[in-house]
């Protein structure tokens, strides 16, 4: 079997080999031409990387820039999205950290860039990559059932707190993924408040808003973006905005509401604030020129008006950053969620 | 009859002939995507959808569900011809598709598949017309514990199918959830029986080990004969279509109850391949000749396809209802409405009438359009068996290649498919029953997800099971199937002795 | 495989006879199963007072496939199983079996090297000369014809990007 199977290998080779160098050698005299001109641009089409399944939130986000970047024509060369979802984004953020110097891949992240390693041990972190820039912030909302008596995060917490000792009747919160963003909100809550509910990890942020219509959890800490039509329809409530601000969206979403009226949880009396990067990331070892095409093809995306429009359906925070300020912002939230995770438990066991 | 009007008027947007030309160039790019394993569905729509960015919101929503027509019809081509399922509820469709190819009646097979799936599609649609907000309330009634109960109804009418060694049987079935364990824990974000490889992280993904499996498990099982597929000498003309449409209305209680199945598992949303699963699960134990399936009987054509498309076109309902994506498709097309700036959900019916309407009506139309490509293709696909043997086989192990890899864009996959392959091969010679395997393997993690989240609910007590009238009587039903063979032999022990 | 073959009509030109095939695949599925439920019990596979924990399916899911399989290697040992006397495959029969078997896993391997389109042309050509008798011309035509139209198909218009050789990438003469 063995011997065979080297025969056909070893047959097969010479003629690569002799295939190859005739290429290579046909390619040296353009290849030496094409040397650095004024600014640095694509060649080939770019590789998207989502570290998420299709459908979910960072997946509409870059498949939305895609869109943007086609239309336009932002770019020469396309972006093709690629989903790299296994272990909880880890498969994507490997594959960047192993493409080290390639200038046609980037990432799209949102809190698993900080969560997943933390949680799972797997090795790469944020210093893998670099540090393209901030496109928004995903915000938090505490919602609950139309139908739930609770009108106030404020009550909520009190009858929350009035069944915390009794596992069986605890409130039960429902959430995305288990260790991750919703989790670590959940858990902040409970440790500032002095409650405790029952975390049900679900596989998506869609399926979790249904639950809470169907009323199978009493309450999630969706995005607005992940709820917002259940909450229009009238069979979902806002309680309170996990910022330190109000959300800046002045337009009614409901007949009564805007997202600005959403009062923030800190003013509520419940002080847990968490808001949720949505950034984008190069692999390492990539030059300035590089790096910069990127920042501003990124600006120029956030420029347009179906951008703006996305940015405020979904009630998106707009900070963005670049650069130097963008990577401090990403070195402190890292420590932020180690600290925050280290509290919860959820660290890997080495 | 508002809804009457209303479709109407939707008739009349879809029917511009820039609309009509979207639907024709859909369908056709659906059935070359849905061919390609690993392709079809939510990954081919998401492909595809840049396509559409720069079109009216409505033109661009009546070629995608296009698309996915298309890609509903093509994925049983592959399973007929070549046992090579190019989406995950196709699979059931081999069973029996495959066995009328060997036997040189592929094109009876296909017209089977592709009529049944018109049919189970048609009457979701209309369902869709005439019900949908009253059927898009049962959908919420859908949490942990119920969804639970509707996989291991699933389960249920699956067993107790297989007639070799119950032990394997159990073996089979047991490795299959193994393998659907690999990866990631829903429940706890640990990582499970990965051993250390970041390869193994994404787990084992179903289309990978089906297209090695039964892909190229098959190629090798047809290499032991000589250099041939078996069936190739199947008529290639167009009477085929006309002779099987005389056949097919012997069976309308198993079309009949496969599409109460596929609607039923598209709303919950249970999902198109469970709903095929089911289907032909439950038409194998209540058919005269349930006994001969497997072996190539129409009828275990029709129960899966039927089901599975009923169940595919009414999984876009909640969708549009509630916002809620049924299928990965729905999640992907959802994000698409998104990005045309519609927002889906409750108010979608009341906002964007014309959009909503339009699509229903592109349903029905792009439905039948469907339809009669591909009839009109059966000869057409049936040739394919005619290439010589030595051209084929290359090109099938270059399509699966390309299918294990597009899964997830991973190359350990195509190894993993070969694997796969070697162990289909083994496997069936030596009668290890490969669905209960597969049908593991796509269920499992899913299975056991919520069986751990109903328990989180429950804080461990495995009476929520039983905690309301729905799940209750899904439960029970299950239990029943589950007995059936052991009731069936009572019934006849009892009349016996009467 | 050449072990004294109890069975009573031992096949002439078997190559492996069923029932030591029965053996190994029983022998490996037991291991498997003790390594997933080894594995699981690491985990933790006990019942927590919220429900199970991550290992607690898998652990018996391992369980169940390594007694399931020790029953069938029981059967396979006391020639219960049908057809243990048969052959599992006979020299021609193997040896067009690994005529498919060993060009794809060289296939495979070309891949990982060179890239999916490359890999595809010459696995084409090669499967057509050799197995299918075709001239060499009409084999490196169709074989190419194969790569250029799936190149098109997924890397132009699906924007799909398929393998790229990890030794060398002969597309990058393209600029892909």
């Amino acid at each position: 079997m063995r011997i065979a199977f080297a025969r056909s290998t070893a047959a097969r080779k010479p003629f690569i080999m002799a295939l190859t160098a005739l290429a290579v050698t046909s390619l040296i005299p353009g290849g030496a031409t094409v040397a650095k001109a004024a600014a640095w641009e694509p060649t080939k089409p770019v590789e998207f990387v989502i570290p998420a399944g299709t459908g979910g939130g960072a997946d509409q986000m870059a498949r939305l820039i895609q869109g943007i970047v086609v239309k336009p024509n932002l770019m020469k060369q396309s972006l093709i999205p690629v989903n790299k979802s296994g272990g909880a984004g880890a498969e994507g953020f490997l594959a960047v950290k192993d493409a080290k110097g390639d200038p046609h891949k980037i990432i799209i992240t949102l809190s698993n860039l900080f969560t997943t390693p933390l949680a799972t041990g797997v090795p790469f972190s944020w210093k893998d990559m670099t540090p393209v820039s901030m496109m928004a912030l995903d915000q938090f909302v505490l919602w609950v059932n139309a139908e739930s008596p609770h009108k106030t995060a404020k009550d909520f917490i009190t009858a929350a707190k009035a069944v915390s000792g009794e596992p069986q009747k605890r409130f039960k919160m429902g959430g995305t993924g288990s260790k991750q963003e919703d989790q670590i909100i959940t858990v902040s809550l409970e440790k500032a408040t002095g409650t405790k509910f029952t975390y049900l990890p679900f596989k998506g942020g869609g399926d979790v808003a249904v639950q809470l219509v169907g009323k199978h959890v009493d309450s999630t800490v969706n995005n607005p973006i992940e709820a917002v039509a259940q909450w229009r329809a009238g069979t979902l409530r806002p309680l309170c905005v996990f910022d330190d601000t109000r959300m800046p969206y002045k337009n009614k979403v409901t007949a009564t509401m805007s997202w600005s009226d959403i009062p923030t949880c800190t003013e509520s009396g419940v002080p847990t604030d968490y808001v949720m990067l949505r950034g984008i990331f190069m692999p390492s070892g990539v030059t300035a020129d590089q790096v910069n095409f990127y920042v501003e093809l990124l600006k120029k995306v956030r420029e347009t008006p179906e951008w703006k429009k996305f940015m405020e359906d979904g009630a998106f925070n707009t900070t963005t950053m670049s650069g130097k300020e963008y990577a401090a912002w990403v070195e402190k939230n890292e420590s932020l969620h180690r600290g925050l995770m280290k509290e919860a438990g959820f660290l890997a066991k080495p | 009859m508002e809804e009457i009007n209303a479709l109407f008027q939707g008739f009349a947007v879809a029917m511009t002939p820039l609309n009509l030309m979207l639907m024709f160039v859909g369908v056709t790019l659906g059935v070359v995507i849905g061919v390609l394993p690993g392709l079809g569905g939510a990954n081919g729509i998401a492909i595809l959808l840049p396509l559409t960015f720069t079109m009216p919101p409505t033109s661009a929503i009546i070629m995608l569900s296009c698309i996915y027509w298309g890609a509903l019809f093509g994925g049983a081509i592959t399973s007929v011809l070549f046992n090579i399922p190019g989406e995950p509820w196709s699979v059931a469709t081999t069973f029996d598709g495959y066995p009328m190819a060997q036997q040189g009646r592929a094109g009876e097979a296909l017209t089977a598949a592709f009529t049944s799936s018109f049919i189970g599609a048609f009457v979701a649609v209309v369902m869709i017309t005439f019900l949908a907000p009253l059927v898009a309330k049962f959908a919420l009634k859908f949490g942990p514990p119920e969804f639970f109960s509707v996989y291991f109804l699933t389960f249920c009418s699956f067993i107790g199918m297989g007639k070799g060694s119950p032990w394997k049987t159990l073996t089979a079935m047991m490795l299959g959830f193994a393998l659907a364990a690999v990866g990631m824990d829903t429940v706890t974000g640990q990582l499970r029986l990965t051993f250390g490889f970041s390869e193994l992280m994404r787990g084992f993904d179903f289309l990978v080990a089906v297209i090695g499996l039964f892909g190229i498990g098959e190629i090798l099982l047809s290499m032991e004969e000589g250099l041939s597929f078996s069936g190739s000498s199947a008529r290639i003309n167009f009477k085929v279509v006309l002779e099987t449409w005389k056949k097919l209305p012997k069976y309308w209680v198993t079309s009949l109850r496969s599409c109460l199945v596929g609607c039923w598992m598209g709303i919950t949303p249970g999902g198109a391949t469970p709903a095929s699963f089911m289907s032909y699960g439950i038409a194998k134990r209540f058919s005269p000749d349930g006994a001969k399936f497997g072996t190539g009987q129409m009828e275990g054509v029709v129960a899966p396809e039927t089901a599975a498309h009923a169940a595919g076109t009414s999984a876009l309902l909640p969708m549009l209802s509630l916002g809620i994506p049924g299928s990965p498709t729905a999640a992907v097309l959802l994000g698409g409405l998104l990005i045309w700036g519609l927002q889906p959900g409750p108010l979608l019916f009341v906002e964007k009438k014309e959009f909503v309407w339009g699509l229903i009506a592109s349903m029905y139309l792009g439905n039948l359009a469907g339809l009669i490509i591909v009839l009109t293709c059966v000869p057409l696909f049936a040739a394919i068996l005619r290439i010589p043997f030595s051209i084929v086989a290359p090109l099938i192990i270059v399509i699966c290649a390309i299918g294990a890899y597009t899964v997830h864009n991973a190359m350990l996959d195509i190894w993993f498919m070969l694997f796969f392959g070697v162990v289909g091969y083994v496997f069936k010679k030596l009668d290890y029953p490969m669905a209960p395997m597969v049908l593991a393997l796509v269920l499992g993690d899913r299975a056991e997800d919520s069986f751990r989240q109903a328990m989180l609910i429950s804080q461990g007590n495995l009476s929520v099971f039983f905690s309301n009238a729905l799940v209750g009587s899904i439960m029970t039903l299950g239990l029943v199937m589950l007995f059936w063979p052991l009731v069936a032999a009572l019934k006849a022990k009892l009349r016996a002795a009467r | 495989m050449s072990q004294p073959n109890p069975s009573p009509d031992p096949q002439t030109h078997a190559v492996v006879g069923m029932r030591a095939m029965e053996l190994i695949v029983a022998g490996l599925l037991l291991a498997f199963g003790l390594t997933v439920a080894y594995a699981s019990y690491q985990l933790g596979a006990d019942w927590a007072e919220d429900g199970p924990k991550a290992g607690y399916f898998p652990f018996y899911i391992g369980l169940i496939i390594a007694v399931s399989s020790v029953v069938t290697l029981a059967q396979a040992w006391l020639n219960r199983t049908p057809k243990s006397g048969e052959a599992f495959v006979e020299r021609g029969q193997l040896k067009l079996v690994m005529a498919v078997l060993l060009p794809a896993a060289a296939y495979v391997l070309v891949i990982q090297w060179f890239g999916i389109y490359a890999a595809s042309a010459i696995y084409m050509a090669v499967f057509m000369v050799w197995l299918g008798k075709y001239a060499w011309w009409k084999a490196a035509l169709l074989g190419i014809a194969v790569s250029v139209a799936v190149f098109l198909m997924f890397e132009v218009w699906f924007k799909v990007p398929l393998h790229k050789g990890t030794l060398y990438n002969p597309l990058a003469l393209f600029g892909f």
